[in-house]
């Protein structure tokens, strides 16, 4: 807690009325920050609707008739075995180059690509924090290795790279999650390793010493809960990265192989067919794009909210103009009350 | 001399980041594309053992694999980058061949995403707030949330398209070289400049629009105007150059990385350039070729931030190195 904070209390306590004030924690006030930025509801209301698109996807494959991976030639292709266009029959949004149903299609590769965007995040996130805390607490020799190898890992050229190991080891999805997350983890590392070096600098981490806590007590007990904000909004942000990563390797023809569907692999055969079928291409992007935005909306969001003095563009402008009305009432009430 | 301390102590730390990043490339494909699978693919599908022992041996690829890894930086070192087991030619001779492609696309991505980019920042910083501010803010997201070939793929449908069936035909995807013209070799490449600069113009609006306004509360522009000078010129000579500081700094980490970008375009597009090659090579099993486009892009990656720890001090003369 701030030295202007704590002012601020005192001065809240000398003119409020006598009721018992509740306290509330930093996480409660950002979540009521958020829960009143618009664009950050609505980003979470997409995020759950993917979510529940995944969750969904073997009920609406078993619902529409279509399994993921069969092909209906005939009923699902046209005369010239290409793919039929949105609601032809019953097919909701068109079918692919097989003549499979491009609707449940789009719903499995919405579990590849949540799937992948969360573990590897969270893999990223554990192992960035750890060596982070780790190399910014121990200092010195630790230090300097840690801090290089981060360095390496930043600096290695990633696409080529990334592509290079799975076309080595072979395309598989855990081969995509191990190379997303090898090259995640060094972003947050750098920027755990940049806090711990000025937190445990504080008095607090002085007087656990003192008492004679261990060291990962000290950075696992004491600082890191510090950390879980920046922590947080980091991970959100590197969701949709991930996301895109995935996406990409998929769409090179190295990421998840064949006939599994992700959105990726989908958009790579679509390049093929794009001038016969306007339906292959936007579909899977409108839902890349779609789950792409929303984790960044998220992100911002909650940056914005555990910040306070962040300008929020997107703050919903009913609250703008309800701020904007009680400066101009304290304005006019503080002459008054002095005359 | 500190200036000379500092440069000596930053080449040789880049030096070391290509070393480490050339030999983990070498070991992971040496390791992994075996010496039996590059004699099969040279010497043909009937070939005998002995035959194919024979290639391998002459490839040197029977040797110990440190004793390989010694040869390699032997000749590294010399700018010899080996020579490609499935075209037979010089590595350099082979990235000689397809860069001219990827470098007339990142000429062109480079300029149009710094012109939009930087007109954009700077038109919203000044306006902030405004409709304009806020359409572009909300496209820089979209920009930063896109991956590249969805990207270019919309862009190849949505534009590419309907434009292909009226008599407008600038936008082509007949493959043309500067040498054609500049109405063709432009048409060729527009669709891969918009894509990535899309995708790259987001970040610097984002950053110079940031940037700016922080810079345009800063004292010394108040300085500037009360010394009556005009807009313009406390925003362009005053503000800008500082402001400019960390947009540099990403470029500079941005055309390293851009190979990776503009492999993807490539891929999109069809364009026959350096990452398409490397893509092709990679499941050729081409080690030679690889492993030369990795030190390639990782030399560009060193190079580039040494550019730009350069520039600080030229940008913003409070910053000195030491």
């Amino acid at each position: 807690m701030s030295v202007t904070e704590i002012q601020f209390q005192t001065q809240g306590m000398e003119s409020a009325p006598a009721q018992v004030i509740e306290g509330r924690s930093q996480w409660q006030l950002t979540w009521r920050r958020l829960r009143h930025d618009r664009m950050a509801v609505a980003s979470m209301v997409v995020i759950l609707c993917v979510c529940a698109a995944a969750l969904m996807a073997p009920l609406v494959a078993t619902w529409t008739g279509h399994p993921v991976l069969t092909p209906f030639p005939g009923k699902g292709t046209n005369a010239f075995g290409n793919p039929v266009g949105p609601g032809t029959h019953g097919f909701l949004l068109g079918t692919d180059n097989l003549g499979r149903d491009l609707l449940v299609r789009i719903l499995y590769g919405a579990r590849i690509s949540l799937f992948v965007g969360l573990l590897t995040t969270a893999i990223a996130a554990v192992a960035g924090t750890s060596i982070g805390l780790v190399s910014g607490y121990f200092g010195g020799f630790v230090d300097t290795l840690l801090a290089r190898f981060v360095d390496a890992v930043l600096s290695f050229p990633v696409v080529i790279t990334a592509l290079a190991l799975a076309a080595v080891l072979g395309p598989s999805l855990q081969i995509v999650i191990g190379v997303i997350a090898f090259f995640s983890w060094a972003g947050i590392a750098r920027i755990v390793r940049g806090q711990t070096l000025s937190l445990k600098e504080k008095e607090y981490i002085e007087a656990a010493r003192s008492i004679g806590a261990n060291p990962w007590r000290i950075m696992f007990v004491d600082i890191l809960p510090n950390l879980l904000g920046p922590i947080l909004v980091l991970s959100t942000l590197y969701i949709p990265t991930a996301v895109a990563f995935e996406a990409t390797l998929s769409f090179l023809g190295i990421g998840v192989p064949l006939p599994t569907a992700s959105w990726g692999n989908i958009l790579a055969i679509a390049n093929d067919y794009y001038q016969v079928a306007w339906w292959y291409v936007v579909f899977p992007a409108a839902a890349l794009l779609a789950t792409t935005l929303a984790f960044n909306l998220l992100g911002d969001g909650i940056r914005d909210a555990m910040d306070p003095r962040t300008e929020r563009i997107f703050a919903s402008s009913k609250a703008k103009r309800q701020r904007r009305r009680r400066t101009v009432r304290q304005k006019v009430a503080v002459p008054a009350e002095g005359s | 001399m500190n200036m000379l301390r500092f440069m000596v102590r930053r080449v040789l730390s880049g030096l070391v980041v290509i070393w480490v990043v050339t030999t983990a490339t070498f070991f992971l494909f040496f390791k992994a594309v075996p010496e039996q699978a590059v004699a099969r693919l040279l010497a043909g599908k009937a070939a005998s053992p002995q035959v194919l022992h024979t290639v391998a041996r002459n490839l040197g690829l029977t040797q110990p694999i440190l004793v390989q890894y010694w040869h390699f930086l032997g000749r590294l070192v010399h700018g010899n980058l080996g020579k490609s087991y499935y075209l037979q030619e010089p590595v350099t001779t082979v990235i000689k061949q397809f860069l001219p492609v990827t470098v007339s696309l990142v000429i062109g991505g480079v300029l149009l995403w710094l012109i939009v980019g930087l007109a954009v920042g700077i038109i919203s910083a000044t306006r902030a707030r405004s409709l304009f501010d806020r359409i572009s803010t909300a496209g820089v997201l979209a920009g930063v949330s896109a991956p590249t070939f969805v990207v270019g793929q919309l862009l190849l449908l949505l534009v590419f398209l309907p434009l292909s069936k009226t008599a407008f035909h600038w936008i082509s995807q007949t493959p043309a070289s500067i040498g054609n013209g500049f109405g063709k070799w432009s048409g060729y490449f527009v669709l891969g400049w918009v894509t990535l600069a899309i995708v790259q113009a987001a970040v610097y609006t984002r950053l110079s629009r940031g940037s700016l306004l922080d810079t345009l509360g800063e004292d010394y522009i108040r300085t500037a105007r009360a010394k009556g000078l005009s807009e313009r010129r406390v925003l362009y000579r005053h503000a800008l150059r500082s402001a400019l500081t960390p947009v540099v700094s990403q470029l500079g980490v941005d055309l390293g990385a851009l190979l990776g970008g503009v492999l993807v375009v490539e891929q999109v597009f069809g364009f026959q350039g350096l990452g398409f090659e490397t893509v092709q090579s990679i499941f050729r099993g081409d080690t030679p070729v690889v492993l030369g486009t990795v030190i390639l892009a990782t030399f560009f990656v060193v190079l580039c931030n040494l550019i730009v720890d350069m520039l600080y001090g030229v940008l913003d003369p409070r910053v000195r190195i030491i």
